[in-house]
């Protein structure tokens, strides 16, 4: 462990410098496609572990050069050493692609479990694979955008908006084309109403960096009250923006520059823009549209104004098509077989229940359940994970014991709610979590203290000292038992650590770790025997505002104010992957039930999905409009759930990649999702005090997915958030910060009660 | 809208002069007015920017209010240091000054001494934190538990008690909803609570209430144990005693045996009156005693001559101090004893004795009811005791009931409307406002005036204290010439009327909660207790004479009176 903290001061000195903007290039995903102009062809898929070495080794010399240029010698030195890429390679511009021998050599070091097997199961040499994390890190580690592929730098970023009109006829242009949308057909006029917002911005942006601040004020009293409801939040940003100084600094709005707004229209109504445009020579327009834009033309129907609703209303636009077309391996993987002592174990349970056929009957259908491989699920090895211990073992027969006395719920059988107030924490209570066998709750304060309770009668224990450890004996059977110390047993321990409020608390599944992230820009792990820290995952540097363990315990991830979700393992003290894509903070992250795929959810109002192996965006949600706070996955893996700060849950479709529901009912911020242990109930909690329950299994039922929908992506959502809502259950002045389903099916709920 | 989110969005930045000012504060004398301009622009865009990180430290904190560490934190997100000293809790220490035509908000920084900080006294360290857990619902029911809140929103529990005419629709609505859904679909039930929390309450069916033969036994089995000598026993029946008191006053009601009547609720009043008896369990079979015998259409057998109004006022003291008493937010008592008075009161067809009870009934919670729920009422009712007054007789018993009817409302809204109207006390003035009351209410607000300036000539100024005599009651059986005679004046009624959302703190973070007046009933009772409420008075209010019971006499008379007087001994 001391090693690890070494390693960690050495790079903390690097990290000093914050990303002006993030790489988007170096996300697979927009980068490629930035190049691309009004296409509607289909795009190349990203390029995943198959891409060319060569053009790796480019860009990894790309971002020497930039580094080079910009005197910060030591970290050449250091991406040189740890790429492997000697300095006459980098001169000679790299013409062969040697340097990667040596980076299976040297990238050896900074291997892991992850990127091990990924060499026998993705095509991918495995030098690629740690060029790509290598080149995430430091592209994002040194803030300014390397040469990856076509990502344009900031001053050209900006530049792009030089280009001279007369500033007073902006106002002219844009309510010409405002009269122009309005007086066209109906069904023209809610596709092309999409315009509006991207326009208004890009029109405003140019006024101001050319220095027109008037006209800028004047342009955006004029048609800002125009704009849908749902940007008032980047309005206000944009009206504080008044001079061009102020452009620089921004990332909001330097995110809106670099990544093209995506509008889907349909081919009928842009046809009738362009034939507009041009007949009116109206440039300035279609200059914005042709550089600013990216329009998705579909054929077909165009869509109506409430489907155009349900999926706008993120930072920049919706999703490309494309991008929900890659292939999402969402069903879950084959159980470990496991031999249940069924002698002696299944005798205690006839005593118990007195029923003991129906309890065997139980048992062999969910062994047999357990052996069907799903064609959706992933190869058992896509992502090593790791072996399960005897503990393990131990646990999932609990766990299967229990789930045959789980209560069935349904619409006409609701679960109990057990709340858990806490009380006197004087509004800083800000991250609960509960183990999965229910037995632990651990909180997280604005204090920088994390609590840990045990909420079974059985108190927390530590083990004992090392010389106390000496005197016992080794081969006893209850030597498990004997190495706790009687003396520390105690209902709650605190964990003192952090140097700022802690935002993210994660058990680890075999309930020897926890997880905890902070303002402080650390990840921090704690031992659950010994009740001290660990490690502290530095790499964040800014706020950490979630974490999450894999379900299979190893892995974990977080996401925070950087932008970017990261992928950890708990024995590297450096990431294994960069999730970078997000436009702004990572407010939530959530594994996949099979590991392979990590969900984020952002302030730029849109949920990705990343595949763990490659570090690809898979899925890109839109239809959220505010902050997403939280984020649940269905036990099988096929749906999503999210909530926001605008009251709404949103349901996913994962493998299709389509909203499929809306439900409607909350009054404040979502801040936990949770579906039950058969993903019959959807349970919501709310800053509006409020824990509600919904019929997720009628809400997957309903959702028509033909191939017209999946294909087009076009959704008509019912309305029937009523129906759906099963029960809503007030708490008394307590925002429901955290929610959980015990292995029965009994719902616990956690928040702390507001005096005021 | 438009309109106003314009407005909402426009820039505002700090005017030019804050700039000045600061710059003198560091020592820079002369400020360009340009660049005092271009400074102020800049600091506003930089403090909106750190506003909106703010905002999401506060998002991610869970909570509402925006507080200065999550400025810090934003500062420290932009590289800036934080600023020290601004950890106030609640307010914003800016202090004004103007002077020299310039107004300034500054921060008043005091000097303090050392030693006064190390000689207080440490302060009380605070609670630590601590985790709590409730029943926030129990198989798709919320349980009506003090950790929740209460099952009625305050604002619905305000328009509830203060405007009862609109409650009244709710529970019609509450029929129809029964009548499609049935009683035993839970299905229908949760969904009902989703939408709606108040239509949890079942309405219970009309239907005759047969005394089984267990019950004919248990009620001998009490009431022998009551009278009987054996001392123990008599405890233990205490308690069981209010099971029973429900079955009495029915049969007494039925059978118009004022005398008894008037003995059980001496015998509530002192239940009531006894600390020591958590009668909340019980509330549930007691106060629709106590209602039917407030509204009840017939108390006496010859109700033109005996005294039952004696009764009822007795009866209408007793349910304003149980509601006193008792009402928490969780049950609610006084708002839907409010709602059932009220909506008899107005039904037309409601008859002078119940009329004179429902009256009575408002009328001692206070003077806030008597304002908002009869007073309003007075002309209506002036017309209708008019047109028995004048109009031919129909009936004796008609006469006399709105005889005592008139007497009520005179006397009791007397006292109100001499506090709350400004004099003068003009005649047609309130033959205008209250209608065919307005002479004599005018009359009787004169003489409470000055029957108070009396009073306050008389008594010491300062404080009034009045002991409240307790209420007591004679039993006399005929004649009408003490119908109010044993009563306490009315200016010394109980204040408390409409303060039933606040009677109750609730704050779960007590540390040592007062949850020892609690009984945690099981959830079957607890259902009962609150939801039985408001259906059985009704019931009776209604059709109280249509109760059939089989008869079962009470054997001796006599040994029910020694048993309220032992009742009465105990409690001393």
């Amino acid at each position: 462990m001391a090693a690890v903290q070494d390693g960690q001061m050495e790079l903390d000195a690097e990290k000093e410098t914050k990303p002006e903007i993030l790489s988007d290039g170096t996300s697979n995903l927009s980068g490629n496609t930035a190049s691309g102009t009004l296409s509607s062809s289909p795009l190349t898929a990203a390029p995943a572990g198959g891409a060319p070495k060569m053009e790796d080794q480019q860009t990894l010399i790309a971002v020497l050069q930039f580094l080079k240029r910009n005197k910060l010698t030591d970290s050449v030195e250091i991406l040189r050493r740890e790429a492997g890429l000697g300095e006459d390679q980098e001169d000679s511009q790299a013409t062969d692609g040697s340097g990667g021998g040596k980076g299976d050599v040297d990238g050896g070091d900074a291997n892991s479990l992850l990127s091990r097997v990924s060499i026998t199961s993705a095509a991918a040499p495995q030098s690629v694979i740690i060029f790509h994390s290598i080149i995430f890190f430091y592209s994002y580690r040194f803030g300014k955008v390397g040469g990856a592929d076509d990502q344009p730098d900031v001053s050209v970023v900006l530049s792009a908006y030089s280009q001279q009109g007369d500033p007073s006829l902006y106002q002219v242009y844009y309510s010409g084309l405002k009269n122009f949308i309005e007086s066209v057909l109906d069904c023209h006029r809610a596709e092309l109403s999409q315009l509006f917002y991207p326009l208004f911005v890009h029109m405003y942006l140019e006024l101001v960096y050319n220095n027109h601040e008037n006209e800028a004020k004047a342009f955006f009293e004029k048609f800002s009250g125009d704009q849908e409801c749902y940007y008032q939040d980047d309005l206000r940003v944009l009206c504080g923006l008044t001079k061009k100084e102020h452009l620089k600094g921004n990332e909001v709005l330097l995110d809106f520059r670099t990544s093209r707004f995506v509008l889907r229209i349909s081919r009928d109504s842009y046809q009738l823009l362009k034939r507009h445009l041009q007949e009116r020579h109206n440039n300035q327009i279609w200059n914005i549209i042709q550089e600013h834009l990216y329009i998705d033309i579909f054929d077909g129907m165009p869509r109506s104004k409430s489907q155009i609703d349900s999926m706008s209303g993120s930072l920049a636009g919706e999703g490309k098509r494309e991008v929900n077309k890659a292939k999402v391996f969402h069903g879950l993987l084959k159980e470990p077989e496991i031999e249940v002592p069924l002698d002696d174990e299944d005798d205690e349970a006839e005593n118990e229940e007195g029923k003991p056929k129906k309890k065997k009957t139980k048992k062999d259908s969910l062994g047999s359940k357990s052996k069907k491989q799903d064609p959706n699920a992933p190869q058992q090895n896509r992502i090593p994970l790791p072996e399960l211990k005897d503990s393990d073992k131990l646990d999932k027969i609990m766990y299967m014991k229990e789930s045959t006395k789980r209560i069935r719920l349904g619409p006409e059988n609701l679960p109990s709610i057990c709340f858990y107030t806490f009380l006197n924490a004087y509004q800083g209570l800000t991250a609960v979590d509960f183990t999965d066998d229910s037995s632990l709750l651990a909180g997280g304060f604005a204090d920088s203290t994390v609590r840990v309770w045990s909420v079974t009668p059985k108190k927390l224990r530590k083990v004992k000292s090392a010389a106390d450890l000496n005197m016992i004996d080794k081969e006893s059977d209850d030597v498990l038992e004997r190495i706790m110390d009687e003396k520390t047993a105690s209902e709650s321990k605190i964990l003192y650590g952090h140097s700022g409020p802690v935002y993210g608390v994660s058990f680890s599944p075999d309930r020897n770790y926890l997880l905890s992230s902070s303002e402080d820009g650390t990840v921090r792990l704690w031992s659950l025997l010994t009740f001290t820290c660990l490690v502290g995952y530095k790499g964040h540097n800014y706020p950490v505002w979630d974490t999450q363990f894999s379900p299979f315990g190893y892995y974990f991830v977080s996401g925070g104010h950087d932008r970017v979700a990261r992928l950890w393992a708990t024995d590297h003290y450096q990431p294994l992957r960069i999730f970078a894509g997000h436009l702004a903070d990572v407010t939530c992250t959530r594994f996949h039930p099979n590991s392979n795929y990590v969900a984020t959810g952002s302030t730029d109002r849109t949920i990705r999905l990343w595949d763990v192996l490659n570090g690809n965006c898979v899925r890109i949600f839109t239809g959220h409009k505010g902050p997403i706070h939280s984020l649940a996955f269905s036990p099988n893996g096929k749906f999503l759930a999210s909530g926001s700060t605008d009251g709404r849950v949103l349901l996913w479709d994962i493998g299709h990649g389509l909203m499929i529901g809306e439900l409607k009912g909350h009054t404040d911020t979502i801040y936990s999702l949770k579906f039950s242990r058969d993903g019959e109930i959807l349970a919501s909690g709310s800053m509006d005090n409020t824990v509600r329950l919904w019929n997720s299994m009628k809400a997957f039922d309903e959702v028509e997915t033909d191939d017209f929908t999946a294909t087009t992506g076009h959704i008509h959502l019912p309305d029937n958030s009523q129906e759906l809502l099963l029960g809503t259950y007030h708490s008394k002045s307590t925002p429901v910060t955290h929610l959980h389903f015990t292995r029965r099916n009994l719902l616990l709920a956690a928040g702390a009660y507001n005096s005021q | 809208m438009a309109e106003e989110r314009r407005q909402k969005l426009c820039s505002v930045i700090l005017p030019t002069e804050s700039m000045k000012a600061m710059a003198e504060s560091v020592g820079v004398g002369s400020l360009q007015e340009d660049s005092c301009l271009a400074l102020s622009e800049e600091v506003s865009y930089r403090i909106k920017e750190i506003a909106q990180d703010a905002l999401k430290f506060m998002h991610h904190g869970k909570r509402r209010k925006l507080t200065t560490g999550d400025i810090d934190h934003a500062l420290k997100l932009k590289n800036v240091e934080p600023l020290y000293g601004f950890q106030s809790q609640e307010f914003i220490p800016f202090r004004f000054a103007s002077g020299g035509g310039r107004e300034l908000h500054f921060y008043e920084e005091k000097e303090v001494d050392l030693s006064d900080i190390i000689n207080t006294p440490l302060p009380r360290v605070p609670l630590d934190v601590s985790l709590k857990a409730h029943w926030l619902s129990i198989d798709g029911v919320q349980p009506a538990i003090p950790e929740n809140p209460p099952p009625v929103p305050k604002e619905q529990q305000k328009t509830d008690s203060t405007e009862p005419l609109k409650a009244v629709k709710p529970g019609q609505e509450e029929e129809g909803s029964i009548q499609t859904k049935g009683q035993g679909a839970s299905s229908a039930e949760v969904k009902g609570s989703s939408a709606k929390m108040v239509p949890l309450m079942r309405m219970k069916p009309r239907s005759t209430h047969e005394l089984s033969v267990e019950q004919q036994l248990y009620y001998k089995e009490i009431t022998e144990a009551c009278v009987g000598s054996c001392e123990a026993k008599r405890a233990v029946c205490v308690c069981n005693k209010c099971y029973l008191f429900l079955f009495q006053v029915r049969v007494n009601v039925v059978q118009n045996n004022l005398a008894l009547l008037i003995y059980l609720m001496r015998m509530v009043k002192a239940l009531m009156d006894n600390p020591t008896l958590y009668l909340e369990k019980y509330l549930h079979e007691l106060i629709p005693a106590v209602v039917t015998c407030i509204v009840s259409k017939q108390l006496c057998l010859r109700p033109d001559v005996d005294n039952h109004w004696a009764l009822r006022d007795f009866a209408a003291r007793l349910m304003a101090q149980s509601c006193k008493t008792f009402s928490t937010t969780t049950n609610n008592i006084q708002s839907r004893i409010t709602k059932t008075f009220t909506k008899a009161l107005l039904d037309d067809k409601t008859q002078w004795t119940t009329r004179y009870g429902c009256i009575a009934g408002l009328a001692e919670l206070g003077h806030d009811v008597i304002k908002t729920l009869i007073i309003p009422r007075l002309s209506v009712e002036g017309a209708r005791i008019k047109a028995v007054m004048d109009g031919p007789v129909v009936s004796n018993i008609d006469k006399i009931g709105a005889d005592h009817v008139q007497s009520l409302l005179l006397k009791h809204c007397a006292s109100v409307v001499a506090k709350t109207r400004p004099l003068p006390d003009m005649v047609d003035q309130y033959k205008v406002d209250y209608g065919y009351l307005g002479t004599m209410l005018c009359s009787h607000v004169v003489k409470a005036r000055a029957q108070a300036a009396f009073q306050a000539q008389t008594v010491n100024r300062t404080t009034l204290t009045i002991t409240q005599p307790r209420p007591t009651l004679s039993v006399s059986q005929s004649g009408l010439s003490t119908s109010s005679g044993s009563r306490a004046p009315s200016i010394i009624k109980v204040p408390s009327s409409l303060t039933l959302m606040s009677t109750r703190p609730g704050t779960p973070t007590q540390p040592s909660p007062p949850a020892t007046k609690y009984i945690v009933m099981a959830t079957s009772a607890g259902a009962a207790s609150t939801h039985y409420l408001p259906t059985a008075p009704t019931a009776i209010l209604h059709s109280a004479a249509d109760y059939t019971y089989p008869a079962m006499r009470v054997k001796r008379k006599k040994s029910l009176t020694t048993m309220v007087e032992d009742l009465l001994c105990n409690r001393s």
